[in-house]
């Protein structure tokens, strides 16, 4: 039984630990956030050179066909990096989704290249996270209406959209001649990862899957991305858990450090009992996933459910650590807090996953039995 | 599996009788084979590693199996023998400790030694080549029906606090000891307080090194932090797949209570978080065995299913609504009052084997780094 990672793992960990606080530093993060999109072409030519565009996708698209663990060590140093811009969106949303699809693998060639970058547009002003809520109807080839807080548009030129026609529901691409596509910023709390209004005016769509097809790659595709979401998380946390310890080793009041007092101490012992418990969590469901276990969707939404609230709660905590200087602009610890709450939102929040679990485990004898 | 097991306390009239029948089976455990899994086959053990004594605890638990009764010895004090004890003391005491032919308890707190547990006075002095013990311990597990004790005494009285100390091995039968019932919350006497009045104890029962019986006593506290949770997660899987059943039952506004959607939010928390105690348990154990003993990170399991658990009976009350308070001996209270009983138990979670603020303290200064804060 292996229940740590696995010396490849480690290599990798190691290596995006050094590539993302290195090509990527928070400088270069505040930078990049007060650009339209977050996107800057030499840092995105520098991922793609080392191949994390292709992490999870197989050799034959030109991708380095590692696991789904992997996917989760890639992306929980991109969180404690802060990445910004179009990589989440493009590889581990609007390229799982690709690859779910048996006509969608062609395009991933562009995306393992970094010659495409790519979003998802899935919610309208539903705001529902399950496909059902999506009201978009399909006419003759042409998708109208007005999908919301779809992330990183600004950036994308390959554009996935999900609607409907006849009841069913599809997965299409959206060709995008500009006279009929209307891309607006929606300001919001996470400027690394900006959302957009996208709305179509019978603009041209190739559809990709419908029906059965088309809910079975959308499921893989969210629960995959919510995995890689909730990795993510956990290095967000562990990046506030480290400044916040920093800090508390440095500043003194008193006469001494504040890491002196219990009660510095315990909010910091707090920060790392929900850091390493979203942690077991996000690598149990990434685990889970690749290995097609029974109980994989549930244990996402534990993970997802988890650390929603933990990411928040950490930021709280950190934020209170860091007294005055922790609510200033100046201090980094905002964008975490910021990212935190993006975090929560997408995919689904607390409540929303616990619902799914409680359809498995409250309602479900069977599926309720001990794993 | 023994017939006549139905949970807590179920296989006899009182206390003892309870014991009994606990010790009776732990003897056909051993003889089958299966104490000690993770103990050293000369010393009567499986030679297995930790990872797999952690999945037999978990088995037994899954099958709804009696407690062994010897579990102090078993998971504390026998590892602190093994990695302390002397050749003769290793094949004195362990394999009977395996066999529950003696049952072990834990002589560490003090009426002014809790927490701060390196301020205790419980004091010994050699006499003729044998220790002379005086002094009072509480909080002190299976007292009443311990063979031997693992004595923590202060053997130093001018060296600093931690480093005076010496653990002594004594036999429960000596004269000058005595076992007094402590009578906690829930109305149970689990506890007792012990006295020790001139007990004389021979010197080759010193477990470590005299005056070294802070580090001694230190493992033994890890090795409880991180094996008390071992296989507890079991447990609460299966009081909160109870729940459920009884929450598929029980009305509540004219439909079953699963179908509450503020419960429903607060069941599936309670899930995801013993799902997530399983996985740090598992993390946690995969350490251990990588380093061979418990650090002080055992400190965040500890945490985690303490107050988990303090959340989850509270859940459980609100579950089950106003007849929840009701303990055994109510025709309308659940499962002969186990919920009210483990409503009361769980507040005691938070303070046993060190309380949430000692493992904060200790996870901030020996995990995190920061200043000694005392």
């Amino acid at each position: 039984m292996q229940f740590g990672l696995t010396d490849t793992q480690q290599m990798l960990k190691h290596e995006a630990r050094r590539f993302f606080p290195a090509e990527c530093p928070i400088s270069e993060v505040r930078r990049l956030m007060e650009i339209d999109g977050a996107y800057d072409q030499g840092l995105w030519r520098k991922i793609v050179e080392h191949g994390w565009t292709g992490i999870i996708f197989d050799e034959e698209h030109g991708g380095m066909g590692l696991g789904l663990v992997e996917m989760a060590v890639a992306a929980e140093e991109m969180g404690r990096a802060l990445l910004p811009g179009p990589y989440f969106s493009t590889v581990f949303v609007a390229g799982n989704l690709l690859n779910a699809l048996p006509q969608g693998r062609s395009r991933l060639k562009a995306i393992c290249e970094g010659r495409a970058r790519a979003t998802l547009a899935m919610l309208e002003e539903s705001a529902c996270w399950e496909p059902d809520g999506v009201g978009m109807v399909l006419k003759n080839g042409r998708l109208s209406g007005t999908k919301l807080l779809v992330p990183d548009a600004a950036a994308a030129d390959l554009l996935l959209c999900v609607a409907r026609s006849g009841g069913e529901v599809l997965v299409a691409q959206v060709c995008s001649p500009a006279d009929r596509i209307r891309i607006r910023r929606m300001p919001s709390l996470d400027r690394t990862r900006q959302l957009y209004s996208v709305a179509f005016d019978e603009a041209p769509a190739e559809v990709l899957a419908r029906g059965e097809g088309a809910q079975a790659a959308l499921d893989r595709a969210m629960d995959i991305a919510t995995v890689a979401l909730v990795a993510e998380m956990v290095g967000g946390m562990q990046r506030i858990l480290e400044l916040s310890v920093e800090y508390a080793k440095t500043r003194r009041q008193f006469g001494k450090p504040i890491g002196q007092f219990q009660s510095v101490q315990h909010q910091c012992a707090d920060m790392l009992l929900l850091t390493e418990s979203s942690r077991s969590a996000a690598y149990y469901a990434a685990w889970a996933l690749n290995e097609g276990t029974a109980d994989a969707r549930t244990a996402v939404s534990v993970a997802k459910a988890y650390a929603s609230e933990a990411y928040r709660e950490v930021g709280n905590r950190g934020i209170q650590v860091h007294g005055g200087m922790g609510f200033t602009w100046e201090n980094d610890i905002h964008l975490y807090y910021r990212r935190a709450k993006a975090s929560e939102i997408a995919f689904g929040d607390a409540a929303f996953h616990r619902e799914r679990i409680a359809r498995t485990v409250v309602d479900g004898r069977a599926a309720a039995q001990i794993a | 599996m023994p017939s006549g097991w139905e949970g807590r306390n179920s296989a006899g009239e009182s206390m003892e009788e309870n014991f009994a029948y606990l010790r009776a089976w732990q003897k056909r455990v051993h003889q089958g084979g299966w104490a000690g899994v993770s103990w050293p086959r000369e010393y009567g053990g499986r030679g297995a590693t930790l990872i797999e004594q952690v999945i037999f605890t978990e088995e037994m638990a899954r099958a709804g199996a009696p407690p062994l009764a010897n579990v102090l010895g078993l998971t504390l004090i026998g590892p602190t023998i093994i990695a302390h004890g002397t050749e003769t003391q290793k094949q004195r005491f362990l394999s009977r400790i395996l066999s529950a032919e003696e049952i072990w308890c834990q002589g560490f707190s003090e009426p002014n030694a809790g927490s701060d547990l390196a301020n205790l006075s419980t004091e010994a002095h050699l006499e003729d080549g044998r220790f002379v013990v005086n002094g009072q311990k509480v909080w002190t597990s299976l007292g009443w029906a311990a063979d031997w004790c693992e004595l923590v005494v202060r053997t130093d009285a001018s060296a600093a606090k931690h480093s005076g100390l010496t653990v002594l091995l004594v036999d429960m039968r000596s004269p000058g000891v005595e076992v007094r019932p402590l009578r906690q919350m829930t109305g149970e006497s689990e506890f007792n307080e012990l006295f020790f009045h001139d007990v004389r104890v021979p010197a080759e029962n010193v477990l470590g090194a005299v005056n070294d019986g802070w580090n001694v006593a230190l493992g033994t506290l890890m090795h409880e932090r991180a094996t008390l949770g071992a296989g507890l997660h079991v447990l609460y899987k299966r009081q909160f797949e109870r729940l459920v059943e009884l929450a598929q039952t029980i009305d509540r506004h004219g439909a079953p209570a699963s179908r509450d959607p503020v419960l429903r939010q607060k069941l599936a928390q309670i899930y995801s978080e013993i799902e997530i105690m399983r996985l740090n348990q598992i993390r946690s154990i995969s350490r251990v065995n990588h380093h061979g003993t418990p650090g002080p990170e055992s400190s965040l399991q500890k945490l985690f299913w303490s107050e988990l658990n303090q959340r989850f009976q509270q859940v459980a009350q609100e579950v089950l609504g106003p007849f929840s308070q009701l303990e055994n001996g109510s025709e309308f209270a659940f499962d002969h009052g186990q919920w009210a009983y483990s409503y009361l138990r769980a507040r005691g979670n938070t303070i046993e084997a060190g309380t949430s603020e000692i493992q904060r303290n200790i996870i901030g200064r020996f995990v995190l780094g920061l200043p000694r804060s005392y």
